[in-house]
């Protein structure tokens, strides 16, 4: 019997989890995939947003606005990458100007602090490469970029060392409430708790509606991206956004905290939750947009696209509290942008909810600190050798485009948590994430994850499941 | 710090040749630096025949191709570190390279030969789309999990790209059990040799759909099928044309890049034709005593024209280091390419510095037949060559005699074109 | 008279060869540069043959095998049967470029020859 099941390992899940590892409780979170970040949270533009668009008043501009003021400290704690690098918001014609100050004037209402209209000559200072026809442009200083996967990760592990079970490949089914006790049905048995939180994104709607009759419905809104290689990555300086229409932020074009360029992405609503293909006419529409608002794009330098999807609520706001007729019952639902820069207030909101519902108590051993993958690039050359004379694996290296080391991909498979597949190693060190995309490194990594992992080759995935990468031996079948 | 005359960067067939070349010719203070775990780069995994008719006047495969001149450095006493990256040059030629044993350490050179190779180009740069499933692999990548490890990436193939790893891979993956269904070309001609297209598709019936590319890809988890469209000239597909073909395993071969990450960090004059360093008659760079040869100048298309270009850019490094170099003044030649040619290896002559007959080496940018090679100095015609056909996926080459170059001391430019009749 | 167009595969020069052949006896045969493009052609079209390259497993190597190839040319019909053949066959590291594995595969008369080293693991 547990006391709080999480539902969804994604960066909402996760952030919950580390929030709720605090007090004295018996947490579990399931997982439908093979690790955590899978979901909307591996595939998003990965900016933490200062806040001005979110509808003043809404839990939306709440949560974005203190999950800024939380990500630096909490990227210092837990270790990930983080930049508060500052954003744009360019218009193209004189009318955009309103749009522009009514912007201003919503941010200054929801406490986003130094934003500033610039007009063109101010802009261009500040970044040569957006569009010959910007004529002004709304400065969020505050505005930065963060890994979304290790953000993602960072919060489970931490949550994991503070004594939050994690349950992998198990599915949700099933709900059913027997008095005060949830029945979760999954894939690998029942788990028993008395509280649920529900983060589970797309599907966020479907256990939302399992236990209450006050439906809500989730559509997932696609957003197509293309990353281009790190050549490409000082092309600007600053995330470069265009006027929010109906469908969101719009396409942008933002250097990464890895290096690269990124743009995206498209708003497309489809009734495939899993679909995450892209399409050519997506992938045209990021390109042609992007260069409306930055010249120049090196398009050429494109190295991957891909496609996120958005759990986008009908009413387009945050959903987070307990179901008023299933008590015990938290929603942690309907998290699209500003979902990932909100994570950590919405752990917090979760967090406290449950304290006040359950009655929680702080531990007094909680522990709010991890330690991330070593990255060697970042030490001095003294402390590289000393590193490499105590491990030679950090001497060894694995994906060329990248730098990245044996020593490296072996702590990402050993440590908590750690990386069962390619995507996983990826996400957690870039391994395969460069230019050639994992060509030459991906057989060397699959013979690492197969012989620490003490598994046959067949048996490694690109990402769970049957994402098998390896389908028979020579002539087995001749 | 540690010092060479002459540090070679990468124990591929470039570097071997270049190595070997300049011990020859008198260095004797030579350093390979590779980065996988044995000598001989991707011959290594290519095992298929072919190799060496023109080096070793006979039919080698990669890897026996490769053993002649890992034996001869052997015998010549030649020193390497595998396991070995180089993660920095320095414009004053100090390297930084780390292996396990040895950690991150430092290297001087008087002379450097770049001989990184080249890598295959990844799905993202052609942007196809659709889903990310596993199973799509690079025809390289492919050929190491086959040739290397005796793993089968996949059973029911296709292939997109003529390129000759595709085609290898289409006769290696069917020898292995693995049924090849398509080879999709994008472009109206095969980027192979033509003899791998009738030893590797049509002696096992595999059809070569020319200007037809892969427009989407199914499959969320293993990839399940891809469908392909016929493109028109300007290679966009064609609305209607669409295919849908069942298969686990997409290998693209669909072109090669030269690997010149450390030539971008040197801050060395680029070629954007080929992606490689632009040299003169000697394989140098724009930086004095820093030579390159084989696919990280251009990517070739038989490994006997790497080792001939490695042999002289060792030649051309002993010079450097002993001296014999003759000051670069301001005479200088341009090559240029016009009416067809791409790019050409060398792209200037340094007339003092001439060799006795300089290859100049070029592919073209389409197919022409019955057409000749014409080479002009400023706007006469002094050579020309007939070619019954001329193709991208293969390289071409004229030769410039010292003597004739002699002849015009007043000559600004050689100009290198296909012309017909 | 039957013409046949053939591309060489002898080289890399891929020259366009025509055959003519009158009841399976070759008549003429034009579009060779070399003399191996001649051989070539007449084979072709009366029993052509290829060489094999392949790899079969090595016990107690550095690596788990080693690459392979007919020594001579085989009938082209029998390719398959050659790397059926090749399947069973299980070899001990240490192997060299050169090391005649199998005199007579799949009844071709042809040896098998290694075409790569791999050393025995335990002696480096």
């Amino acid at each position: 019997m547990y006391d709080v099941i999480i539902i969804g390992g994604g960066v909402s899940g996760a952030a919950s989890a580390r929030e709720l590892s605090r007090y004295k409780a018996k947490i579990c979170l399931l997982e439908k995939c093979e690790d955590v970040c899978c979901g909307t949270s591996k595939a998003n533009s990965a900016i933490v947003h200062a806040g001005y668009d979110a509808v003043n008043g809404s839990l939306m501009a709440k949560l974005n606005v203190r999950g800024n003021n939380l990500m630096e400290q909490l990227s210092k704690d837990l270790d990930f990458p983080f930049k508060r690098i500052g954003s744009l918001v360019v218009c193209r014609s004189e009318d955009g100007i309103y749009e522009l100050e009514k912007l201003l004037e919503n941010g200054k209402k929801n406490g986003v602090k130094g934003l500033k209209i610039l007009n063109q000559q101010e802009a261009r200072e500040m970044e040569p490469n957006i569009s010959d026809d910007v004529v002004a442009a709304l400065y969020a200083p505050t505005a930065g970029i963060v890994c979304p996967f290790n953000l993602n990760i960072a919060l489970a592990e931490n949550a994991y060392e503070n004594g939050v079970e994690f349950r992998f490949n198990t599915e949700v089914q099933e709900i059913k409430k027997n008095g005060d006790i949830f029945d979760v049905y999954t894939n690998r048995g029942i788990y028993q708790t008395r509280y649920i939180v529900n983060a589970a994104g797309v599907y966020a709607d479907k256990f939302h509606n399992m236990v209450s009759g006050n439906k809500i419905h989730i559509t997932a809104r696609s957003g197509e991206y293309c990353l281009l290689d790190r050549k490409a990555g000082k092309h600007v300086n600053r995330t470069i956004f265009s006027l929010p229409g109906k469908y969101g932020k719009g396409i942008l074009v933002t250097p990464t905290v890895h290096g690269n360029l990124l743009l995206g992405p498209t708003a497309h609503d489809i009734s495939d939750k899993e679909a995450t293909n892209t399409t050519r006419e997506s992938l045209d529409e990021v390109v042609k947009k992007a260069g409306l608002n930055v010249k120049n794009l090196p398009i050429r330098e494109v190295i991957t696209s891909f496609t996120g999807l958005r759990a986008h609520e009908d009413k387009h706001e945050f959903i987070i509290g307990e179901v008023e007729d299933c008590k015990g019952f938290i929603d942690c639902a309907g998290i699209e942008s500003p979902g990932l820069t909100s994570a950590p207030a919405i752990g917090e909101m979760v967090a406290d909810i449950l304290k006040d519902l359950m009655g929680l108590e702080l531990k007094e051993n909680f522990k709010a600190t991890r330690k991330g993958i070593l990255d060697p690039m970042e030490l001095s050359v003294e402390e590289r050798k000393e590193l490499i004379k105590r491990n030679p694996a950090y001497g060894n290296i694995i994906c060329r485009c990248e730098s990245i080391t044996e020593g490296q991909i072996l702590d990402a498979i050993h440590r908590a948590l750690g990386a069962k597949s390619l995507d996983g190693v990826k996400r957690r060190t870039r391994a395969g994430m460069g230019r050639c995309q994992a060509g030459f490194c991906s057989p060397r990594t699959m013979e690492i994850l197969a012989r620490e992992l003490n598994i046959p080759m067949s048996e490694i995935t690109k990402s769970g499941g049957e994402s098998r990468l390896i389908l028979g031996k020579n002539k087995d079948k001749l | 710090m540690k010092a060479y005359d002459i540090v070679v960067i990468g124990g591929g067939p470039a570097g071997l040749a270049a190595a070997t070349s300049a011990k020859e010719n008198g260095c004797d203070s030579i350093l390979i630096l590779e980065r996988d775990k044995e000598l001989g780069g991707i011959l290594n995994q290519c095992i298929h025949n072919g190799f060496g008719l023109h080096t070793f006047k006979e039919e080698l495969t990669g890897p026996e191709y490769a053993g002649g001149f890992i034996d001869r450095v052997n015998e010549l006493e030649i020193e390497y570190k595998l396991n070995t990256m180089v993660m920095d040059i320095s414009r004053d030629k100090v390297i930084t390279a780390m292996n396990s044993e040895d950690g991150l350490f430092e290297i001087q050179a008087k002379a450097i030969i770049l001989c990184m190779g080249c890598r295959e180009r990844a799905r993202g740069a052609l942007n196809i789309p659709g889903y990310r499933p596993a199973g799509i692999f690079s025809a390289g990548t492919a050929q190491r999990l086959v040739n290397m490890e005796g793993y089968l990436p996949g059973r029911e193939v296709v292939i997109l790209g003529s390129g000759d790893i595709g085609l290898i891979m289409a006769r290696r993956m069917t020898l292995e059990g693995a049924k090849v269904k398509l080879v999709a070309e994008l472009m109206p001609y095969s980027g192979g040799l033509k003899r791998n297209i009738v030893q590797c598709l049509d002696d096992f019936g595999i059809p070569l759909k020319l200007s037809h590319t892969v427009v989407d890809i199914d499959g969320k988890e293993r990839l399940k099928g891809v469908t392909i469209a016929a493109v028109d000239e300007n290679g966009r597909p064609i609305h209607g044309t669409e295919e849908y073909i069942s298969c686990d395993t997409l290998l693209l071969s669909v072109g090669l890049i030269p690997e010149n990450e450390l030539s971008n960090g040197l801050g060395i004059e680029m070629d954007k034709v080929t992606n490689g360093p632009a040299v003169n008659e000697s394989l140098e760079t724009s930086l004095e005593g820093v030579f390159a040869c084989g696919n990280v100048l251009h990517v070739h298309d038989l490994v006997d024209y790497v080792s001939e270009e490695a042999k002289i850019a060792g030649e051309n490094a002993v010079r450097y280091v002993s001296g014999q170099y003759a000051e670069s003044t301001e005479k200088l030649v341009n090559i240029v390419p016009e009416n067809g040619v791409r790019y050409t290896v060398p792209k200037f002559i340094r007339t003092e510095n001439m060799p006795e007959n300089l290859t100049v080496r070029f592919r073209v940018g389409g197919v022409v037949k019955d057409c000749y090679i014409s080479t002009y100095f400023d706007d006469i015609c002094v050579m020309r060559k007939k070619r019954p056909v001329v193709a991208p996926g293969e390289m071409e080459e004229v030769k410039i005699a010292r003597d004739l170059l002699n002849q015009n001391p007043d000559l600004k430019q050689i100009t290198i074109r296909i012309e017909k009749e | 008279m039957e013409k046949r167009e053939l591309t060489c595969i002898c080289c890399p020069l891929g020259c366009q060869l025509t055959v003519q052949i009158d009841e399976n006896i070759v008549q003429n045969i034009s579009g060779y540069t070399c003399n191996r493009g001649r051989i070539y052609a007449e084979k072709e079209v009366t029993n052509p043959t290829r060489i094999v390259t392949s790899t079969v497993r090595v016990i107690g190597g550095e690596k788990p095998q080693v690459s392979v190839k007919t020594k001579e040319d085989i009938p082209k019909s029998k390719i398959f049967d050659v790397v059926r053949a090749l399947k069973y066959i299980e070899i001990e590291a240490p192997v060299k470029i050169g090391d005649i594995i199998e005199e007579d595969i799949a009844g071709t008369g042809v040896a098998i020859v290694v075409t790569s080293n791999n050393c025995d693991c335990n002696i480096r």
